[in-house]
């Protein structure tokens, strides 16, 4: 685990390693099937997202199941932006954000009133109750089942002003005429990940992020001290919901189209599993899940019938029909079923998520190899295990 | 008057439903300390026992008539349900009562379920942190449904009620009121009668028996009851089953009602879990009497003349109440101090 008194130095370089590896994707993804600019833009989107999630999930152990409200809500101002001011992303950003973190303020003020299961619930119900008024109530503003989108007739004021008001085809989003698809757009969002991510740092290493961690760790001690720690657990909270809220609006600037889909409760459970694959509280962690469950889920799901026989073609032919039939139910359309598996076996078997597994497993190696040359070897590695 | 008696009528069998899993989740989490997200996924298991006990006692013999000739020139099918070659007019009369013969079938079947779920998996997270037990029955929930829409697709699958029950009674003139004023359809009566028959089996089971008395201690505190050298997770398991059952119940009897798609299960849950926090975590009376009265607002709420002022408020109601509830006494109408406070 990282330590809240990691030096700036060790930072700096993770950091710094980060940012390679996030602007390098588009080369160091290519062997793996995976460098395609569509693919990656969600890799960092939600990246961003499983970053902001970790802030409260992570840190102050929380766990909120309605977090892809907040990512609805991002996508929507979002569009809403695109229609009223125009196709330029970053008012869009800005707006987002704002108007997400207000809604995770008023969640957060009710729900954060009780811990545990009941914030669970509640949050849960919150994020129910914005799914469902988006698909009825608020059709008007939310187009229901058909989903938000930009039209050709919609004012975009900021457009028609700097004369990009007549546009042929159709409208993508862009920044003074460059357009948000393909790699400009991934870079885009590898800026805004790469931001999320340095946030992230800073607040993990602030004696904020120490408070929080505090809060997880005994709640009931930090208010027996006399520290109120509910504005703190409100502050996270709405820090989260605006990560959300901008990953909301990053898929929105990749593809200018909204839908009450997106909010639900499915939606908050991915991102809550894609936390605890990385590692809840690790600064890397989540990124990694978010990353591994978005390339298993492209992988999965582009998977058919025929795939399936190319891959077991090598079985005999009754043997290979029953496999495949098996494996069918796991791939395509059933890539769902592979990720509640998916998600019990890491619960069970690894709740510290794939970090704390490395960990583990690099700490196994050490004892092995070193324990019979030391002699001092078990006491040297008892600290390291206590971080 | 006669609107509002008809909404109450209207509330009572969603507002069964919801007190019948609310009832199983409290219990659940009384004795076994374990929140079971993946309690909504019974429901949904119990639905789709009497879409399959309809659809194995309705399997046709195919026959073909030699003599008749379809317009197309080939020979007239004639379909008859095996039951009915078999049974004669009793076969008609099991057809046609397939959603309450489910109940039959149902109940082994949902405590065949319960058990494996507890010794399966739910037993190794009895001591493990609360966040982990509802991430991994969340993930059982959403494999549970996944299989559910593999095997019976994505579509609802109507039920029907027995023939005898498909029309509406009309209560009101038993009353006083005038014909045709307060109409209630026969099946939603059924429903509430039969969920506060379950309701009430299922208090006196545990204020009844010696069984039930352990199981109520637990719930007060199961360190004790420990100490006293009862073997309290011996009977956790039989508890799982009940609440399994009483969910499961809950779904077969349901299904004419709504027809059953394979997240029927999610969507009760949310509701429901609302109805506990409601009602008071821990608390069966709770629970229940939180179940009907929601299920009432509810309904109240879906008046046109309610949603002309407010739109939408059907949608959000039971949510607005949840959080009203919790700012102005958070341990719920009838929630005993002590448990799950924090």
């Amino acid at each position: 685990m990282t330590t809240p008194l990691a030096t700036a130095r060790s930072d700096l370089i993770l950091f710094g390693a980060f940012t390679l590896a996030v602007l390098t994707m588009p080369i160091w993804l290519v062997p793996l099937g995976a460098g395609y600019p569509d693919l990656m833009q969600k890799f960092a989107i939600y990246g961003l997202f499983a970053i902001g999630f970790n802030i409260l999930f992570g840190l102050t152990g929380y766990l909120s199941f309605g977090h892809a409200a907040f990512l609805g809500v991002g996508s929507y101002t979002a569009v809403w932006s695109f229609k009223l001011l125009g196709m330029n992303p970053v008012p869009a950003l800005l707006l987002a954000i704002l108007l997400s973190g207000l809604f995770a303020w008023v969640i957060g003020f009710v729900s954060l009133r009780r811990t545990g299961i009941y914030f669970s619930i509640l949050t849960l119900a919150f994020a129910q109750m914005c799914y469902n008024l988006a698909y009825s109530v608020l059709t008007p503003i939310t187009n229901g089942e058909t989903g938000l989108r930009v039209l050709n007739s919609d004012p975009r004021a900021l457009d028609h002003l700097t004369g990009q008001g007549v546009v042929d085809g159709p409208l993508v989003s862009n920044i003074f005429g460059l357009e948000m698809n393909g790699l400009p757009g991934f870079y885009f969002c590898a800026v805004w990940l790469l931001i999320g991510m340095y946030v992230s740092i800073r607040i993990f290493r602030s004696p904020f992020g120490l408070m929080l961690r505090a809060i997880k760790t005994n709640q009931t001690r930090l208010n027996y001290t006399g520290i109120s720690t509910r504005p703190y657990a409100l502050t996270a909270f709405v820090i989260s919901g605006m990560y959300a809220g901008l990953a909301g609006a990053l898929l929105c600037v990749t593809d200018p189209l909204a839908g009450a889909e997106r909010m639900q409760w499915t939606a908050s459970g991915e991102v809550v599993l894609m936390t605890i694959l990385g590692g809840a509280g690790t600064l890397l962690g989540p990124v990694i899940g978010a990353g591994l469950i978005k390339y298993s889920e492209n992988i999965f799901s582009a998977f058919h019938e025929q795939t399936l026989h190319d891959i077991f073609g090598f079985l005999p032919d009754g043997v290979e029909g029953v496999v495949v039939s098996v494996a069918g139910l796991f791939v395509g359309e059933g890539w769902h079923l592979t990720l509640g598996l998916l998600f019990m076996v890491i619960v069970i078997f690894l709740p510290g998520g794939l970090t704390s597994g490395v960990r583990q497993l690099v700490q196994m190696a050490r004892r092995s190899s070193g324990g019979s040359g030391r002699s001092g070897g078990d006491a040297g590695t008892a600290p390291q295990a206590a971080e | 008057m006669d609107a509002i008696l008809l909404q109450i009528l209207n509330g009572l069998d969603k507002g069964g439903a919801y007190a019948l899993i609310a009832l199983g989740l409290t219990l659940v989490f009384g004795t076994l300390g374990v929140v079971n997200f993946a309690h909504g996924a019974l429901f949904m298991l119990g639905a789709f026992c009497a879409v399959t006990v309809n659809q194995v006692i309705g399997l046709e013999q195919v026959t073909l008539d030699p003599n008749n000739l379809t317009p197309w020139g080939t020979p007239v099918e004639i379909r008859e349900p095996y039951i009915v070659s078999w049974l004669g007019d009793t076969g008609h009369l099991i057809l046609d009562y397939s959603v309450p013969v489910s109940i039959l079938a149902a109940i082994p079947i949902m405590i065949v379920i319960g058990f494996i779920m507890e010794r399966g998996l739910i037993q190794f997270f009895y001591k493990r942190p609360h966040a982990e037990q509802i991430l991994v029955t969340f993930g059982l929930a959403i494999v549970l449904q996944e299989i559910i829409k593999t095997w019976f697709g994505a579509n609802p699958l109507p039920q029907s009620p027995p023939t005898a029950l498909r029309s509406a009674a009309d209560i009101g003139v038993l009353v006083g009121f005038n014909p045709g004023e307060i109409v209630y359809p026969y099946w939603r009566l059924v429903y509430f009668v039969f969920s506060a028959l379950v309701i009430g089996g299922v208090f006196a089971f545990l204020q009844l028996t010696t069984f039930g008395m352990v199981v109520r201690a637990g719930m007060a505190d199961r360190e004790t009851v420990g100490l006293l050298g009862i073997d309290i997770e011996k009977r956790f398991t039989l508890v799982f089953g009940l609440a399994a059952v009483v969910a499961g119940l809950a779904g077969v009897m349901y299904t004419p009602i709504l027809p059953p798609d394979y997240h029927m299960g999610m969507d009760f849950l949310v509701l429901s879990f609302v109805v506990v926090v409601v009602g008071g975590m821990g608390s069966l009376p709770g629970a229940v009497a939180a179940g009907f009265l929601l299920g009432i607002l509810q309904s109240f709420a879906s008046m046109t003349e309610v949603k002309s002022i407010l739109p939408g408020i059907d949608q959000i109601i039971i949510y607005l109440v949840a959080v009203v509830i919790l700012l102005v006494r958070p341990r719920g109408l009838l929630g005993r101090k002590g448990v799950m406070e924090g």
